[in-house]
């Protein structure tokens, strides 16, 4: 190696030195304002607003009563992502329709893929519905990592809690008491109410029912129901009359006495399927927001509890 | 003597080789050994390996089967130990199978010592690949024409050209992370012509920053100008079988593309607003209105030549700003302003202007995306400033003398397109161009087929089986002033194989 190798090493390591100073110096300067945390999906909001309690400022992307699969790169997110400390993704593809670009055009090295700003939930959570074959596109959207719509087990909510906590924590570590004493009481109390919903879920246990696409699978899992069918033939695809035709005396013949999907679905085939087969049709949120009464994560699962144990104690 | 001589030596030498032996052999005896302890310590190795793969076999099976107790306890079911029976038909197996193990413990929140899944961790490029293929009929006389210059019925290269069946586009997309600091992209397309032959274009082959300071992004290498909302993205993504009239008369058949650079600055206005700034060659088949030669035919009466960049005024400059608001929850407005600018192949230069209006409703309860409005609408002006020309009596038909002028043409489409129910997207799309004024030198060499006024309208329903797919069905009745009216019918067909990027807005 030539000196003047070492020279520019040395000149290199400088400016490096330079560089890391001046951004912790910049840290330090903006340290008391609020982290800003995007999240995709409202269900990730509404927790990152549990966790992060005043510390942070929340955006979410996604509405809860739209399709998470196909929400819209508006361009106005680019700015919201320019901005952001923290960008809060599920993961498993659930966002790659639209996230990508987004990231792409905020050109903040925050949240890149690989920067501690960037959190993708599904990395630390067992996700259900592996595909333990080759996938290939013929079997419909199928998420070849795994089922995505995780949120909707609220043992789950408390990972992704305390995953947000840690990386609240690693980004603001001035208020990490903060953050840890608002992931204690996150986690206490729904440590009882999961209890609650358990509780009341509990002579329902065995249910079997039929949904629009595998949404509420952890859900299902979470409270002892199970799934006997989909009235999509497979992920993202909408059936057809011959379809329909088939699923209706299978389902009819497990016994199925609901027919559950969220409230953005068309409701008119899985109102027909739930007439055919004698169940009721119910149309549950499957996010924060999913509905005007459903204000926070924990209301989700109190608004979907409740209506589940309504429509089956009538039929009881 | 000779004979106690002779035994000595002999019993010497004997001595010698039985002792080299004996040292030969101790020697092998001693590597056998080696090799011996060696093989031992291996099999010892190995056999302590197995015991504790195995020990942690039993411990990690124990530990799955207390878990599964555990869990089974809490759900009261027989839930996770089978999945359920989703769908009773086999060929989907995997789609069901539902991993056995949960969470450990639930009550405990995740760790960074806990175990974690990582998908898809080798993914070092995407490959797509797109297939376009129109067929249908039309009235019009000029459907197939291969005459350079000649008039042409659709404008855009990757456009229906003949009756019967066209291979719009075959695209290959390559696109992935470069390293920490870029992303490229590649954008190889086949086509197959109306003679048979297959042409390969690089359409697009681009590296993109992507953490530059200041809010800027570079983009450089070969890849569509940014200009108005149609001529940067790919055949694939547009809501009709053809291009716009507009963009073919002015940015031409290939859309304006060209090897070059650009940087954008996303501007800190509190909407969304983005600058952009695109420095390019300016001469060359993909910058129609600039110094391209128009396979050798006449453009506006004069030749038009080539050239290479010598200074700096030689190249495209292609200016663009671009905002967006949300009007409400549920409406989106994206409008934009731009502008080409660059010499041109008479001796003279060109600008084109444009500005474009994208609006798009999409319901605040969507299924997969539906039901959706959009409209769209771009208009452009083209002012020419052709070079004079002496004439040329030496080439056959001979070229008239013609002096300098400024040529002027306007051109606009709206589009508006209805997603109705999931996969189902019924669209109108009106087109017209025209120039200000005839011009000098058509008064001299005969009427401009290229300048004439024209107008299309559109109308079309596509069916989207998936994401992956579609299949559309147009008509177009067009209206061209000096050849008269056209009836034109399309079928398109489209698959994407492959990991294609998500589109933007």
């Amino acid at each position: 190696m030539r000196p003047t190798n070492f020279k520019n090493t040395n000149t290199m390591n400088y400016l490096q030195t330079y560089l890391v100073l001046g951004a912790t110096a910049m840290f330090a300067l903006t340290g008391h304002a609020k982290l800003n945390v995007v999240a995709t999906l409202p269900d990730f909001g509404a927790i990152a607003q549990e966790i992060g309690g005043d510390k942070i400022k929340v955006s979410t992307i996604a509405r809860g009563t739209e399709d998470p699969h196909f929400v819209d790169a508006r361009p106005s997110y680019i700015r919201v992502l320019n901005q952001a400390d923290v960008l809060i993704e599920g993961g498993a593809e659930l966002e790659i329709g639209w996230l990508p670009p987004l990231v792409n055009g905020a050109r903040n090295s925050k949240i890149l893929s690989d920067a501690p700003g960037h959190v993708i939930l599904s990395h630390g959570i067992r996700l259900l519905e592996v595909p333990t074959g080759p996938v290939d596109r013929s079997m419909g959207d199928v998420h070849p990592l795994g089922n995505p719509h995780f949120s909707l087990d609220p043992g789950n909510g408390k990972i992704i809690a305390g995953i947000l906590a840690e990386t609240f924590t690693r980004l603001d570590s001035a208020n990490a008491s903060y953050y840890a004493s608002n992931l204690k009481k996150f986690t206490e109390r729904l440590d009882k109410k999961l209890a609650e919903w358990a509780k009341l879920m509990e002579p329902y246990h065995g249910t079997k029912v039929v949904t629009y696409h595998k949404s509420f699978t952890y859900f299902l899992e979470r409270f002892g129901l199970e799934l006997v069918g989909t009235i999509e033939p497979k992920p993202g695809v909408e059936p057809s009359p011959s379809y329909i035709n088939a699923l209706i005396p299978r389902v009819k013949g497990a016994g199925v006495t609901l027919v559950i999907i969220e409230p953005f679905r068309p409701h008119k085939t899985p109102g027909y399927v739930a007439q055919a087969i004698g169940a009721k049709l119910l149309l549950l949120p499957d996010a924060v927001r999913g509905n005007e009464k459903v204000k926070d994560y924990f209301g989700l699962f109190d608004y979907d509890v409740a209506e589940i144990v309504a429509a089956l104690k009538n039929s009881k | 003597m000779k004979l106690m001589k002779f035994v000595v030596w002999s019993t010497a030498l004997c001595l010698s080789i039985t002792l080299l032996h004996a040292q030969e052999g101790s020697e092998t005896e001693k590597f056998n050994k080696q090799l011996k302890q060696l093989q031992e310590s291996f099999e010892k190795q190995q056999n302590e390996m197995k015991a504790n793969f195995e020990r942690l076999m039993r411990e990690q099976q124990t530990q799955i089967e207390a878990l599964r107790k555990q869990i089974e306890g809490k759900t009261n079911g027989p839930v996770l130990a089978a999945s359920p029976p989703l769908d009773q038909s086999p060929q989907k197996p995997m789609v069901s199978a539902i991993a056995p193990i949960r969470t450990a413990d639930l009550s405990s929140p995740w760790r960074p010592s806990d175990p974690i899944r990582v998908g898809n961790a080798q993914n070092f490029i995407n490959l797509s690949f797109d297939a376009l293929v129109a067929a249908g009929t039309s009235t019009a006389r000029d459907i197939d024409s291969l005459t350079p210059g000649g008039s042409k019925l659709e404008l855009g290269g990757h456009d229906p050209k003949q009756r019967g069946f066209t291979i719009q586009n075959l695209e290959t997309v390559f696109d992935g992370k470069v390293d920490p600091y870029f992303r490229g992209q590649a954008n190889i397309v086949l086509q197959i012509d109306p003679h048979g032959d297959t042409t390969v274009e690089a359409e697009e082959a681009y590296l993109e920053t992507m953490s530059l300071p200041w809010n800027l992004q570079v983009k450089a290498g070969q890849f569509f100008t940014e200009f108005g909302r149609l001529n940067p993205t790919h055949p694939h993504t547009w809501d009709f079988v053809d291009q716009p009239l507009a963009n073919g008369r002015f940015l031409g058949e290939d859309g304006l593309r060209s090897a070059g650079a650009r940087v954008s600055w996303l501007m800190p206005t509190p909407f969304y607003s983005e600058l952009y700034m695109t420095v390019a060659n300016s001469q060359g088949g993909t910058a129609f209105s600039f110094r391209n030669e128009h396979a050798g035919t006449p453009f506006f009466g004069r030749p038009s030549l080539q050239g290479r960049v010598k200074s700096l005024g030689d190249l495209l400059f292609a200016p663009r700003y671009v905002a967006s608001f949300n009007l409400s929850d549920s409406q989106t407005l994206v409008a934009g302003a731009s502008g080409a600018f660059g010499p041109n192949g008479t001796g003279g230069d060109t600008q084109i202007y444009g500005l474009d209006l994208f609006w798009k409703w999409k319901s605040p309860e969507q299924h997969a995306g539906f039901p959706f409005v959009t409209w769209q609408t771009e208009g452009m002006a083209r002012r020419f400033h052709a070079g004079a020309f002496p004439g040329d009596a030496t080439v056959v038909p001979n070229l008239a003398a013609l002096p300098a002028e400024t040529v002027t043409d306007y051109g606009a489409y709206s589009q508006l397109a209805y997603g109705f129910k999931k996969g189902w997207v019924a669209a109108l799309r009106g087109d017209y161009v025209f120039p200000e004024k005839r011009g000098l030198y058509e008064s001299i060499v005969g009427p401009d087929l290229e300048r004439a006024s024209r107008w299309r309208i559109s109308p079309n329903l596509t069916y989207y089986p998936s994401e992956f797919s579609k299949i559309r069905l147009q008509y177009n009745f067009d209206h061209r002033n000096g050849i008269g009216d056209d009836h034109s019918v399309w079928m398109q067909f489209e698959f994407l194989l492959g990991t294609h990027a998500a589109h933007k807005f």
